[in-house]
C-alpha cells in the first residue's frame, strides 16, 4: 500500500527497517496480550481465546502498518494508549473522508462504493486462498476476477438502463447493449462457467469446487449488497447516509455504553459485547437517527432523487421535496405530553421512518457483526486483512452494514416508493399495439373512476 | 505438521470419533480440506434399490444384460410418467417441478452432511429446510402474484401478503439468518459455516432453475417441452453415436464421452428439435400462454396463436435447394428458435453434466443418490438441464416477448395519482402518434 515499513521490509530480517518493525510489532503484541481485557477492539477474538483455539502454538503477530509519522509522534506514550490513539485517529480520518466524498457528490460516491466492494471481494477471496492453500490452482485467480466482472456488468447494466434511460436511447451501441443486456451477461457468465469446467484438474477437484463455491457465496454477499446501496443512493442521498451513520453510531455507542456500564455478556460469540451496551446503543442510535434526519431533511441535495441530466451530462439533485420531507404537525401521545411539556411537535414524516431504520441497525445489524466474528473464528483469522491500521481490513468495518443495505432497499420498495414511472413507460413502449391499447383503456377507466379525469372530453 | 495430524485421522469407514478434543477436530478438518483427492476415503457405495419384481423377472439373465434391461425399463417408465403429466396439465407439471426441486435439494444437502460428517450439527437440518421454504416462498410469491392477479384481487389477506411480499420474505430470511448466528457452537464453527455456504449454493442452483422452468412453462408448454426433450435427446443420441462410432475422447473428466458422440448428438438433436416443434406448434394446448381463469378456477390454454406459431413460407437458400429439391418451405418461425435451443442443449448443456461429474469425483461419490434404480439420483438425470432453463428464460426475455402486460398494469395501478395522470398523458400522446388511437373526440 505504499506505506513506510512495507511488507517486504518487515519480512526481511536483514533490513534495519524490517528488524525494527518486527521488534516493534512483537513488543506491541506482547503488551497487548497482557492488557487484553482493556483492548479497544470489542469485536475480534480476544488473544487468550485465540491462543486456546490455536492449540497452544504461537499465533502469528500482526504486522504493524501504522505509518512512521504516527509511530514517531506517539513514541513516548505507553503502547496501550498508543493503540487507543491510533484507532481514534484512524476513526476520525475515516469519518472525515466520508464527509468529503458526500460533499463531492453521487458520482464519486458510486465510485467509492465500487472500490470498497472490490476490496472486500479481494479480502474474502484471499482468505479462501489461505484456508485452502490454493493460491496456485490453475486459472483460479483469473476466474474469480472474471466472475466479479460479469456479475458487476450485469448489475450495473440493469441500473444504468433504468437511470440513464435517455442517454442510452441516444447512443446506438448502448441501445443494443441494453436491449440484449441479459443475454450478453448470461453469455459472459457461461463462458466463465465453461472455463471453470475445462480447468478442472485431476488431483484438485475438491479444492477447485470449494473455491468455486467460495467465490459465488462471496459474490452473493458483496456484490448484491453494494448494488442495493447504489439503488438506495439514487433514491436520495439521505437513504444512503442515514442508514450507514446509524450503523456506525450504534457501533460506537454500544462500545461506550459497554465500557462504562457493561456487566452482562450478550452472546458467547463476542465476549466483549454486553446487554447494557446493546440496549444503550439502541436508544442512543434511535435518538441520533431522529436528530440526523431532522437536520438532513431540510436540504434538497440530500432528499431529492439523483437524476441524470441529459443536457448538462451530470448528476443533479433538484426537485420538489416529496411529502416525506415536509414538516408536519404531530400530536404527542398523552403519555409523553407530561414528560416533554409540548402538545404538538413539528417533525418530518421521514423521521418516523428513521426510527425504523435505526431500530434495525441496532437490533439486527449486530448479527452481521456476529456472523463475521464467527467466520473469523471458524477460519482462525484475527482480522480480514491489514488494510486499515488499528482496525483491520475493509470488511471488518463493513460487517455490520451487510444486512442494512438490503433492509433499506426492501423497506423503500415496500413502504415508500412505488415503481418507477419512466421504467414503466419504457416497458409499455415495447408491448404490442393491442396490448398497449388494452392497458391504456384500463388505466383511463381507473382514472375516471378515481375522479382524476373529469369527463371524457377533458382527457 | 504430519505428526500432529496423525492424532486426528478419521476411521477408515468414515465414522466420527465423538470424543475428539477441539484441537484434533480442527486438525482433522484442516487435513480433510487439504488432502489431495486420492487420499480421501470413498463414501460407501449406495445400496441396490431395484424393486423385487424386476429382480425376479430378470433373474435368468446375466448381470450385464440385467443392468441394460433395468436402465431401459426405467428410462421408458420415466418417459411415460413425463407424457402422463403433460396430459394432466400445467398444474400437475408445476407440482412435479416442485417435487423434483425438493428432492434435488435434499440429495445435495445429504451429500454435504456425509462429506462433513455433520449430520448431528445443532439445528442444521431444520435451518436447511427453513431456508428452502423461505426462498421458495419468495419466488412463488413473485410469480404467483403476477399470474393469479384476478384471483388475488378478490381476497383481502392475499392482497396484503402481495403488497408487502418482499418485506415479509426478507423478514423470514432474516429470522433464519439470526437463528444460524445464534446456533453457532464453539467447537463446530467451521463446519457450520461450510454447511451454511453449501446450503446457499445449493439453493442458488436448484431453486432458481426450477422457478425459471415454471416461468418458461407459463409462457407456453412448448417452451418447457422442447428444451427438456432436446436435452434428453442429446443425452440418448450422443450415447448411441458414441457407442457405434466413438473413438476420440472428448474430455478427461468424463472418459466415456467422445467427439463422435458429441457431434452426432448435436446434429440429431437439432433435427429432432426441428421436427418435434413442428408437431407441437400445431396445437393450441402447447402454444398458448398458461392463464388462470378465475371463473372456472382452472388453468386454461386458449388463445389466438402468436406469429411465432403461424405457418410461413420461407425461401430455401440455393445451397439446400439443390439438395432438397424444393424452392420454398412452409415452416413455423418457432422452428428457427428451436434450432437455437437445440444448439445450446447440445453444445453447452453437456458442460452441466461435466460439472456434475467433476463434483462427484471431487467428493468421491458414484451417484448423487440411489433413488432411481440403474440411474442414480434425481440430480443425475437433471444435471444437463441446469443451464438449459436459465438459457431458455434469458432467450425468451431477450428475443421473444416483451414485459408481461398484466404485471405492467398492476404496477401502473400502484402509482401515485399524479404519476398515473402524467403516465396517462405520455401514453396517450404516444398512441395518437402511432395512429393506434383516434385523437381527441373519442377521448
Amino acid at each position: 500500500m505504499g506505506l513506510p515499513g512495507s511488507q517486504e521490509d518487515i519480512y526481511n530480517p536483514f533490513s534495519t527497517t524490517g528488524l525494527l518493525q518486527s521488534l516493534h510489532s512483537l513488543s506491541l503484541f506482547n503488551l497487548q496480550e497482557s492488557e487484553s481485557e482493556n483492548k479497544l477492539d470489542a469485536e475480534t477474538a480476544s488473544d487468550s481465546e485465540s491462543r486456546s483455539e490455536f492449540g497452544g502454538s504461537a499465533p502469528v503477530p500482526t504486522s504493524d502498518d501504522t505509518p512512521e509519522v504516527l509511530n514517531r509522534a506517539l513514541s513516548n506514550l505507553s503502547s496501550r494508549w498508543k493503540n487507543w490513539w491510533v484507532r481514534g485517529i484512524l476513526t476520525l480520518a475515516m469519518i472525515t473522508f466520508f464527509f468529503i466524498i458526500i460533499y463531492l457528490g453521487p458520482m464519486v460516491l458510486m465510485t467509492i462504493v465500487m472500490c470498497v466492494q472490490i476490496k472486500c471481494f479481494h479480502e474474502i477471496i484471499t482468505i479462501g486462498y489461505n484456508v485452502y492453500h490454493s493460491y496456485d490452482l490453475p486459472w483460479f485467480r483469473t476466474l474469480s476476477w472474471y466472475f466479479l466482472l460479469c456479475v458487476n456488468y450485469f448489475f450495473y447494466g440493469e441500473t444504468v438502463t433504468d437511470y440513464f434511460f435517455t442517454l442510452v436511447q441516444r447512443e446506438e451501441p448502448l441501445r443494443i447493449l441494453s436491449k440484449y443486456h441479459r443475454f450478453i451477461s448470461f453469455a459472459l457468465y457461461l463462458t466463465g462457467f465453461c472455463m471453470f469446467v475445462l480447468s478442472l484438474v485431476k488431483k484438485h477437484y475438491r479444492l477447485q469446487f470449494y473455491m468455486f463455491g467460495w467465490t459465488h457465496v462471496t459474490l452473493l454477499i458483496v456484490v448484491t449488497q453494494s448494488h442495493l446501496i447504489i439503488h438506495n443512493l439514487f433514491e436520495g442521498m439521505i437513504w444512503f447516509i442515514v442508514p450507514i451513520s446509524c450503523v456506525i453510531c450504534n457501533d460506537i455507542m454500544a462500545y461506550m455504553f459497554g465500557f462504562f456500564f457493561g456487566r452482562t455478556p450478550l452472546i458467547k460469540l463476542s465476549p466483549k459485547k454486553t446487554w447494557e451496551g446493546f440496549i444503550g446503543g439502541f436508544f442512543a442510535t434511535v435518538l441520533f437517527g431522529l436528530l440526523l434526519s431532522y437536520v438532513m431533511s431540510g436540504y434538497r441535495c440530500f432528499t431529492c432523487p439523483v437524476e441524470f441530466n441529459n443536457d448538462t451530462n451530470s448528476f443533479t439533485v433538484d426537485c420538489e421535496p416529496s411529502e416525506l420531507f415536509q414538516l408536519q404537525e404531530y400530536n404527542i401521545p398523552l403519555v409523553l405530553q407530561s414528560v416533554v411539556g409540548w402538545k404538538t411537535v413539528r417533525m418530518y414524516p421521514f423521521q418516523i421512518h428513521s426510527i425504523a431504520l435505526s431500530t434495525f441497525a441496532s437490533l439486527i445489524g449486530p448479527f452481521g457483526g456476529f456472523f463475521a466474528s464467527g467466520f473469523k473464528r471458524a477460519f482462525k483469522i484475527k482480522d480480514f486483512a491489514n488494510t486499515i491500521p488499528g482496525h483491520g481490513g475493509i470488511m471488518d468495518r463493513f460487517d455490520c452494514q451487510y444486512l442494512m443495505a438490503t433492509f433499506v432497499n426492501v423497506y423503500i420498495a415496500s413502504f415508500i416508493r412505488g415503481p418507477n414511472p419512466s421504467k414503466l413507460i419504457q416497458q409499455f413502449l415495447t408491448l404490442r399495439p393491442d396490448q398497449q391499447l388494452h392497458i391504456f383503456n384500463t388505466l383511463k377507466a381507473h382514472l375516471v373512476d378515481k375522479g382524476m379525469l373529469g369527463s371524457l372530453e377533458d382527457a | 505438521s504430519w505428526e500432529q495430524s496423525f492424532k486426528g485421522f478419521p476411521n477408515p469407514d468414515g465414522s466420527v470419533i465423538s470424543t475428539l478434543s477441539e484441537v484434533d477436530l480442527e486438525e482433522r478438518l484442516h487435513e480433510l480440506d487439504l488432502r489431495s483427492d486420492s487420499d480421501v476415503p470413498d463414501v460407501p457405495p449406495p445400496t441396490d434399490s431395484t424393486p423385487e419384481i424386476l429382480k425376479r423377472a430378470l433373474s435368468g439373465l446375466s448381470a450385464r444384460w440385467k443392468n441394460w434391461w433395468i436402465r431401459g425399463i426405467l428410462t421408458l417408465a420415466m418417459i411415460s410418467v413425463f407424457f402422463l403429466i403433460i396430459y394432466l396439465g400445467s398444474f400437475m407439471l408445476m407440482l412435479l417441478v416442485l417435487s423434483i426441486q425438493v428432492k434435488c435439494y435434499h440429495e445435495i444437502i445429504t451429500i454435504g452432511y456425509r462429506v462433513y460428517h455433520s449430520y448431528d450439527l445443532p439445528w442444521f437440518r431444520s435451518l436447511s429446510w427453513y431456508f428452502l421454504l423461505c426462498v421458495n416462498y419468495f419466488f412463488y410469491g413473485e410469480t404467483v402474484a403476477d399470474y393469479f392477479a384476478t384471483f388475488v384481487q378478490r381476497r383481502e389477506q392475499l392482497q396484503f401478503l402481495i403488497r408487502y411480499h418482499r418485506f415479509i420474505s426478507f423478514a423470514l430470511y432474516l429470522t433464519g439468518f439470526c437463528m444460524f448466528v445464534l446456533s453457532l457452537v464453539k467447537k463446530h464453527y467451521r463446519l457450520q459455516f461450510y454447511m451454511f455456504a453449501w446450503t446457499h449454493v445449493t439453493l442458488l442452483i436448484t431453486v432458481t432453475q426450477s422457478h425459471l422452468v415454471i416461468q418458461n412453462l407459463f409462457e407456453g408448454m412448448i417452451w418447457f417441452l422442447v428444451p427438456i426433450s432436446s436435452v434428453i435427446c442429446n443425452d440418448i443420441t450422443a450415447y448411441i453415436f458414441g457407442f457405434f462410432f466413438g473413438r476420440t475422447p472428448l474430455i478427461k473428466l468424463s472418459p466415456k464421452k467422445t467427439w463422435e458422440g458429441f457431434i452426432g448428438g448435436f446434429f440429431s438433436t437439432v433435427v429432432f428439435g426441428f421436427i418435434f416443434s413442428y408437431f407441437l406448434a400445431q396445437h393450441q394446448y402447447f402454444v398458448c400462454p398458461v392463464e388462470y381463469n378465475s371463473e372456472t378456477n382452472r388453468f386454461v390454454t386458449e388463445c389466438e396463436p402468436s406469429e411465432l406459431f403461424q405457418m410461413k413460407k420461407y425461401s430455401v437458400p440455393p445451397l439446400l435447394q439443390a439438395a432438397l429439391g424444393w424452392e420454398t418451405v412452409n415452416m413455423y418461425p418457432f422452428q428457427m428458435h428451436s434450432i437455437a435451443l437445440s444448439t445450446f442443449a447440445s453444445l453447452i448443456g453437456p458442460f452441466g453434466g461435466f460439472f456434475a461429474s467433476g463434483f462427484k469425483r471431487a467428493f468421491k461419490i458414484k451417484d448423487f443418490a440411489d433413488t432411481i434404480p440403474g440411474h442414480g439420483g434425481i440430480m443425475d438425470r437433471f444435471d444437463c438441464q441446469y443451464l438449459m432453463a436459465t438459457f431458455v428464460h434469458v432467450y425468451i426475455t431477450s428475443f421473444i416477448r416483451g414485459p408481461n402486460p398484466s404485471k405492467l398494469l398492476k404496477q401502473l395501478l400502484i402509482l401515485q395519482p399524479e404519476q398515473q395522470l402524467s403516465v396517462y398523458k405520455t401514453l396517450k400522446s404516444h398512441l395518437v402518434e402511432k395512429g393506434i388511437l383516434q385523437p381527441s373526440l373519442r377521448g
